[in-house]
């Protein structure tokens, strides 16, 4: 279990899902969030809704918020890009106030990009008009309460990139 | 082949207190609903949600019935949902299906391989407990009733005649007296008191 503010850990995350009634999480894996949905999946008071396709998701939290519960979507960013159309129709244009939690696939801030789906996943965001908060360890974690509260006050999607792929989750 | 004006109209006989989301088959509900805030008549959002998120709304509310009727465009670009909800298993899940075998609201462009392809068929084999095909009418009206009564997820799939669209979406008469905001937010309130 990491112990150290200078890593995101799995419980923390999980903390503020149960801090912010979370009751559903619609998810299809990526590395990012690995252990995070081990810990997840643990939790009896937690649904999990596996998906295929990324966009599935989007409608999938949709219909969950019109029957008054609350989920939060758990992907990674290549999968953010290919939920686009769906992003714009099941989440914007039904002003469906729900976390996306997207694991940032190859961001660093360190040397080169090596990875395009890193360099592509900010543009998508501005493009598509979706306000994100980085989340790079415990240190941030207040950002994913930002997070939660921005999407009530707009009702819509806003992001949450954890960007710790090879320190907090992947152990 | 059946008309989908003709099959909403015996379904509604039999609806009883049940949400619907009439997916591509809302601007024939839309006149003859008796309920109209336990309807999501979203129009298209998205092509390929309808089943995403009438499974949303059968989770979130697990004692009551939610109908939907989706599309075969619809199901081409989400056959992966057929997984989800058959692992989900909501037992209050009706999953009926419009198979006009085209494109309609686009012109008329022919679904891939619709005369072939099997969706009962798919559907029992990704694990929906009950599955049933229908092409006539009278065979809907005599099995309806007892369709409604089982427990779910069921899938029905009927095949109905096109209705084709040919006039630029902007150009196109309204057929929803609520704008989709509006929609989510009465059935929300319907459900659980509160809009937002």
């Amino acid at each position: 279990m990491a112990e150290s503010a200078d890593v995101l850990s799995p419980e923390t995350v999980h903390g503020k899902f149960k801090e912010h009634g979370i009751s559903h999480i619609v998810w299809l894996p990526d590395s990012e969030t690995n252990f995070l949905f081990t810990l997840l999946d643990t939790d009896p008071d937690l649904n999990m809704v596996g998906v295929g396709r990324e966009g599935n998701a989007c409608a999938i939290a949709s219909g969950l918020s019109a029957g008054g519960a609350t989920p939060v979507i758990l992907i990674q960013n290549t999968g953010l890009m290919e939920s686009g159309d769906s992003i714009r129709g099941w989440l914007k244009s039904l002003e469906i106030p729900v976390v996306l939690v997207v694991g940032y696939r190859g961001y660093t801030r360190h040397g080169v990009t090596k990875d395009t789906a890193a360099d592509f996943t900010e543009p998508f965001l501005n493009a598509f008009q979706i306000k994100y908060y980085l989340v790079e360890s415990d240190k941030d974690a207040d950002r994913i309460s930002v997070a939660f509260e921005e999407s009530k006050k707009i009702n819509g999607p806003v992001v949450v990139l954890v960007a710790d792929e090879f320190h907090g989750f992947n152990r | 082949m059946m008309d989908t004006a003709e099959l909403l109209q015996e379904f509604k006989k039999h609806r009883g207190d049940a949400i619907v989301i009439p997916g591509r088959g809302g601007k024939h509900w839309v006149p003859i609903t008796d309920n109209e805030k336990m309807d999501a008549t979203l129009g298209d959002p998205a092509m390929g949600g309808h089943s995403g998120f009438g499974l949303g709304v059968a989770l979130a509310q697990p004692d009551k019935k939610v109908v939907l009727f989706d599309s075969d465009g619809d199901i081409h670009m989400s056959m992966g949902m057929f997984a989800t909800i058959a692992e989900q298993a909501p037992k209050n899940f009706f999953h009926f299906m419009l198979d006009n075998e085209i494109y309609a609201t686009t012109g008329g462009q022919p679904v891939p391989n619709a005369k072939v392809v099997d969706y009962a068929a798919i559907a029992k084999a990704t694990g929906y407990p009950k599955v049933a095909s229908y092409t006539d009418i009278e065979d809907l009206k005599a099995d309806l009733p007892d369709l409604l009564a089982s427990e779910g997820p069921i899938f029905v799939h009927m095949k109905v005649s096109p209705t084709v669209e040919n006039t630029p979406i902007g150009q196109r008469k309204p057929w929803n007296n609520r704008d989709r905001v509006k929609v989510v937010d009465d059935l929300r309130e319907s459900l659980t008191g509160s809009r937002k």
